[in-house]
């Protein structure tokens, strides 16, 4: 007679991790006087999606991915899964193969695989489930920043043959769907930095009136850009000052570099303007290759701007049921 | 006190102390940055002091730069917010594989190594703050005579514990990181743990840090 009773466990096998995969959530407060940045996901509307529409808290972890996303087994009960961003994937289950669509929830059961193929022209995509992922948090973030090498999976990125434990299943499923294309932003707005006037006028100009191309060097930390140098008048270099994300600064080769979610604390190069909050979803999304230019805006404009880009991101979460 | 205020980008407000690094001026900035950290205001999701800059990150779901000003502007700035004065000795080896640019300094600084190490070694360092990459510390002054530029090539992959300097100030790193300090040795004490959260950093601004020479033996067994 068999009295023992094994638990079941649930969780992912990760066959193919892909290339930069990692657990993401809202990221991490207060740490920039210890050099930790904010990072959490890096397009912070799909990322609010994704949960929504797996019926989760807006603040719960999700697999963040890049370019090429995860190949993950199933094993276990069924959960609920959705994809957000602009992103090819299929499912298989048995012989069948599906064609996923971003947001929309996909029952999984046993077995069953999520292929994550490719972000289309975009970078980032998010993977949510009706579950927790067993994974550890530190100062109250799941977010991985490998450069530090904290947050969950020792801050390291997801690797092939690791497997994710799945624990609290949430029993109150259904499938949720939301009627959403991500839009290309034309112009990137920005305010003028505390260092613009370092910047010649022929440099001022440029970077209203040219267009930079993003460099492949672009990832969590930082996006660089390509194009006519832009030309410094006054001093390549500050005393090492604090930074935020979307911070454009330029080094003496004039090629902008704009911070991103993971950047440095802390930097000794002049800042000729601000990537203003509500573009910066869309900014991240752009991916090496792209030719961008830049729109200057008022502070004023700005705070307008993210109210509005907000209350949209609000309205979308909203429309799922 | 604050010179400036002006706004970077639309979530930060950047607070402009004066051009000079100096400790009169960091202190200030610390005073600031301890007074806004004690209040502990939901708005406000960050903060950085540096050397004479004091930059506040807010929620812009929650507020804008006009309340946030307002709120500096009127801060009192309590006088008791005494810098720390916990002193921290650093063991440092300075071993040939270790020293990677002790030639390049002597070349700079036109001084044989055992100068470059006698004036390093005597000399208390000042916290300026901490940053870049976790736990950094931004330790200063040298003399003048032991002010050297940054490499013109930075090193893609500076090992961690190195010590580095540029200009009048010291750093360690904290982590394997791409740098342009020139580096002078290494230590093998954990400078940032990231278990420990409520004090993840082995120093902070304000704080005072000495150097210690020691042989590659005791830098290889060393035991925390």
């Amino acid at each position: 007679m068999n009295i023992k009773t094994t638990m079941s466990k649930n969780y992912f096998k990760i066959i193919r991790a892909g290339i930069n995969t990692t657990f993401q959530d809202k990221g991490r407060d207060n740490l920039y006087p210890i050099g930790i940045p904010f990072s959490g996901a890096m397009d912070n509307r799909n990322y609010l999606i994704s949960n929504k529409l797996v019926g989760n808290s807006s603040s719960a972890p999700v697999i963040e991915f890049a370019y090429q996303g995860p190949l993950l087994r199933y094993f276990g009960d069924k959960i609920n899964i959705a994809v957000t961003g602009d992103v090819n994937f299929k499912l298989k289950k048995g012989n069948e193969e599906i064609i996923g669509n971003c947001y929309e929830s996909y029952f999984i059961e046993e077995g069953d695989e999520i292929d994550i193929l490719s972000t289309n022209k975009s970078v980032y995509g998010y993977l949510s489930i009706n579950a927790k992922f067993n994974i550890n948090f530190q100062w109250g973030s799941c977010s991985i920043n490998t450069k530090a090498k904290i947050g969950s999976n020792y801050g390291e990125k997801l690797k092939n043959d690791q497997e994710i434990e799945i624990l609290n299943i949430n029993i109150n499923q259904s499938k949720k769907k939301l009627n959403y294309l991500n839009s290309k932003i034309e112009k990137i707005r920005v305010i003028k930095g505390t260092n613009f006037d370092y910047f010649s006028d022929k440099g001022k100009r440029q970077l209203f009136e040219n267009e930079f191309i993003i460099s492949k060097l672009s990832d969590r930390m930082g996006m660089r850009l390509e194009g006519e140098k832009i030309e410094n008048i006054v001093n390549t270099n500050i005393k090492s000052e604090g930074l935020i994300k979307g911070v454009i600064q330029v080094p003496a080769d004039g090629n902008p570099i704009i911070m991103l979610s993971d950047h440095g604390t802390i930097g000794g190069y002049p800042k000729i303007g601000v990537v203003i909050s509500a573009d910066y979803d869309k900014l991240v999304q752009l991916s090496p290759g792209t030719k961008i230019k830049f729109q200057e805006v008022e502070l004023s404009d700005a705070e307008t701007l993210f109210k509005l880009y907000d209350m949209e991101t609000q309205n979308l979460i909203s429309q799922i049921l | 006190m604050i010179k400036n205020i002006s706004n970077l980008g639309d979530a930060a407000l950047y607070c402009d102390f004066g051009s000079e690094v100096n400790k009169e001026i960091n202190s200030e900035v610390i005073k600031y940055f301890k007074t806004l950290k004690n209040e502990n205001i939901d708005k406000i999701n960050n903060l950085t002091p540096s050397y004479n800059k004091l930059i506040i990150s807010y929620d812009l779901k929650k507020t804008n730069y006009k309340e946030i000003k307002k709120i500096v502007e009127n801060l009192s700035i309590s006088e008791k917010e005494n810098l720390s004065t916990k002193t921290i000795k650093i063991p440092t080896c300075c071993e040939n594989s270790y020293s990677l640019d002790i030639e390049r300094l002597e070349k700079k600084l036109k001084l044989d190594r055992e100068k470059i190490f006698d004036a390093f070694f005597e000399k208390e360092y000042f916290c300026y703050m901490t940053g870049f990459i976790a736990g950094m510390p931004f330790l200063g002054d040298l003399d003048k005579n032991m002010h050297a530029k940054r490499l013109e090539t930075p090193r893609v992959k500076v090992p961690k514990g190195s010590v580095g300097l540029t200009e009048q100030f010291a750093n360690i790193y904290t982590f394997e990181s791409p740098g342009g300090w020139n580096i002078i040795g290494n230590t093998p004490i954990k400078i940032f743990n990231s278990n420990k959260e409520k004090e993840p950093n082995l120093i902070n601004p304000g704080d005072t840090v000495i150097f210690n020479r020691i042989n590659i033996d005791e830098y290889k067994n060393y035991n925390e």
